[in-house]
């Protein structure tokens, strides 16, 4: 798996590298600044880039703002944007080409190692990661009317271990239920959130998004 | 059409010429009432009262009573002028705690007070300036009352003198009314509106604080907020420190002693390694959370990245209900302004998910003649009083610092707008694409 890296401090950068390499990636680029992500991302087309936030040379919000144009230039583009901190509003532009392909995740998560490299080949297959952080804040900020509020607080659960990027085996394993019984949770889930018949990945990636985008009447949005 | 004409001439009539003149001959009449019925009595009075100071100090008790009743006058005087397009601001001193009617504190404060001379030495000359703008009223009346032809109808009845006849002789006399009646209404607006300007100004001269007065009283306020400032800074680095020292720098010691733990059990016991390493890979997150929390709370790295209009938005995304967020800001105001105007939204939004029971809020920012505006409301149930929460009345001594006010209105069964204003200079936008993915 080809990987391009941006992140500024040496440290943590080497780590990352480190990290990666050891579970069989190759780094093909690691960039320390803003405007060198986007020609390192055209230009290696890499399997999935791992971006920090905050880069030089304006220390704002850089590699998020390169993460968003790589997608506009190579749609689908996988990416895993890393954080000191996570903002709800950040997983929304993330998420708002509705493409999958996307992860979000405090700097944290990085400690663990197998988790961290799973949460990478996920998002490189196309599937949605986001940190449990911004779960927990949508959780917090959740109370209003619309499809959102018909689910079960198991359902609600379930729904927010899938935008984690867990599998179904993993979010059985997680609430201690069968397989079986999470498929049932999910079934419901797509038809209370009127998703229609597709290929289970693309549903998956949209139930996280209405959950993330408040698609509940709340806050309508068309994807920029 | 022609009758849409007539009423838009009429109207146009109204606006230019007869409320304006209206509103000015009003003014005349009150301040030359107030001029005359009050000041000539006032100014004795003060007189007569420090003139009995050596009468067993009588004066002492008097004096302060009637500078209270000059100042009602003044008051008023001054709000007349306001009405008339002339902002006065209010000179007086604040009153020293314990200055009650009758004690010498008080007595020493009124004497203390240039204003209170200067309002004194303008009681008499603007009882002049004051009573000539009778004339504003009276002139046009009378040119109405010609207009009108009351005259003629009086000359042909009982008999009566207009303008310069007096008594009419003839009917010729009396129809000269219309004319002259119109000449003075036109000429008693003309000369009303100077009057009534001319004693304005005047007044100008001894009512608003001087330069030293109102330098004095914008060095009360500086240190007023300054107090306040400094007292709110040290009590935040104080929690930071209590912070730090009770969480991420204890965490943080636990980590070191688990892996100093794991390094001396590295050969023996693999066993107790790993789960000490566990732990210690549990106790850094907990450390690192907290110093997210802590790190939010000095400076939300999201107003860093994003500004203003960035961070509120993140802001309106994590309360429980609807928050529609509009920003018409040109530029980014100075960093401090931004992290001030930032708390004070979040402090507006905490109180509405908490206290307001409301069903949609709404932020509005925007930059108009030098200052931020904020509002912040939401349809809840109202009578939020920022003399009660500390949170509202903490929001405004905030503001205060940067010479900005807070204006809350909350009548019961709401809603409850807060409406705030800090004086800035924006910087140019930055060149950026974030609004196309915001």
């Amino acid at each position: 798996m080809r990987v391009v890296i941006a992140e500024d401090l040496a440290l943590l950068r080497d780590g990352l590298i480190r990290i990666l390499e050891a579970f069989g990636c190759q780094v093909v680029a690691a960039v320390d600044n803003g405007p060198s992500v986007l020609p390192a991302l055209t230009a290696h087309r890499p399997d999935v880039a791992v971006l920090d936030v905050r880069l030089p040379p304006t220390f704002t919000d850089e590699g998020l703002q390169a993460a968003i144009r790589a997608r506009a230039e190579i749609p689908g583009l996988p990416i895993l944007v890393l954080s000191q901190h996570v903002e709800q509003l950040y997983a929304r532009e993330l998420l708002s080409d509705r493409l999958g392909g996307v992860g979000y995740l405090l700097k944290d998560r990085v400690s663990h190692v197998d988790q961290f490299v799973d949460a990478v080949r996920r998002v490189a297959a196309g599937g949605t990661v986001m940190d449990p952080e911004v779960v927990a804040q949508l959780l917090a900020s959740r109370s209003g009317a619309g499809p959102l509020d018909e689910l079960t607080p198991r359902e609600r659960e379930v729904l927010g271990l899938m935008a984690e990027g867990r599998s179904n085996a993993a979010v059985a394993a997680r609430l201690f239920v069968t397989e079986k019984a999470v498929n049932k949770h999910i079934n419901n889930i797509f038809s209370k959130l009127r998703m229609p018949p597709s290929s289970d990945d693309n549903r998956r990636v949209l139930a996280v998004l209405a959950y993330l985008h408040g698609e509940d009447g709340r806050r309508p949005r068309t994807p920029a | 059409m022609p009758q849409n004409g007539a009423v838009d001439g009429v109207r146009g009539l109204l606006r230019t010429w007869i409320r304006p003149g209206a509103v000015t001959a009003a003014q005349g009449l009150l301040i030359a009432l107030l001029s005359l019925a009050t000041h000539v009595a006032l100014f004795v009075l003060s007189l007569v009262s420090l003139l009995l100071i050596p009468v067993f100090g009588v004066g002492f008790a008097l004096f302060p009573v009637v500078t209270a009743l000059v100042r009602l006058c003044v008051g008023l005087h001054r709000r007349l002028a306001r009405w008339g397009g002339v902002e006065m601001a209010t000179p007086y001193l604040p009153a020293p705690a314990g200055a009650q009617f009758g004690t010498w504190r008080r007595f020493r404060w009124v004497v203390g007070d240039p204003a209170t001379w200067r309002d004194l030495s303008w009681l008499l000359p603007g009882a002049v300036t004051g009573a000539v703008c009778l004339a504003a009223f009276v002139l046009p009346v009378y040119g109405l009352e010609g207009v009108l032809g009351l005259p003629l109808v009086l000359h042909l009845t009982v008999g009566f003198g207009y303008g310069p006849f007096w008594p009419i002789d003839n009917l010729f006399e009396a129809l000269l009314c219309f004319p002259l009646g119109a000449l003075f209404l036109v000429g008693g607006l003309a000369a009303g509106r100077w009057l009534v300007w001319l004693h304005l100004a005047f007044a100008r001269f001894f009512l608003p604080p001087t330069r030293t007065a109102e330098l004095a009283l914008r060095v009360r306020q500086l240190t007023v907020t300054r107090a306040e400032t400094v007292d709110a800074q040290a009590a935040e680095l104080r929690r930071i420190e209590r912070d730090l020292h009770d969480g991420a720098q204890a965490r943080i010691v636990a980590l070191s002693m688990s892996i100093g733990l794991a390094e001396q059990l590295v050969g023996d016991d693999p066993e107790a390694v790993r789960r000490l390493l566990a732990e210690a890979r549990e106790t850094s997150g907990q450390a690192l959370a907290e110093l997210r929390g802590l790190v939010r709370g000095i400076h939300p790295p999201v107003l860093a990245e994003r500004g203003l209009a960035g961070a509120v938005r993140a802001l309106a995304l994590a309360v429980p209900l609807p928050v529609a967020v509009t920003v018409d800001l040109p530029g980014r105001p100075a960093a401090p302004v931004e992290s001030a105007a930032y708390f004070a939204v979040a402090e507006g939004l905490a109180n509405v998910s908490k206290h307001s029971g409301a069903s949609r809020a709404w932020v509005e920012l925007g930059h108009t003649d030098g200052r931020l505006t904020i509002v912040v409301g939401d349809d809840g149930r109202g009578g939020a009083d920022p003399a009660a929460g500390s949170g509202l009345a903490g929001m405004g001594r905030r503001l205060a610092a940067f010479d900005g006010t807070m204006v809350v209105t909350s009548p019961a069964g709401g809603p409850t707008v807060i409406s705030m204003e800090l004086p800035c200079e924006l910087s140019s936008p930055r060149i950026s694409p974030s609004s196309g993915t915001g």
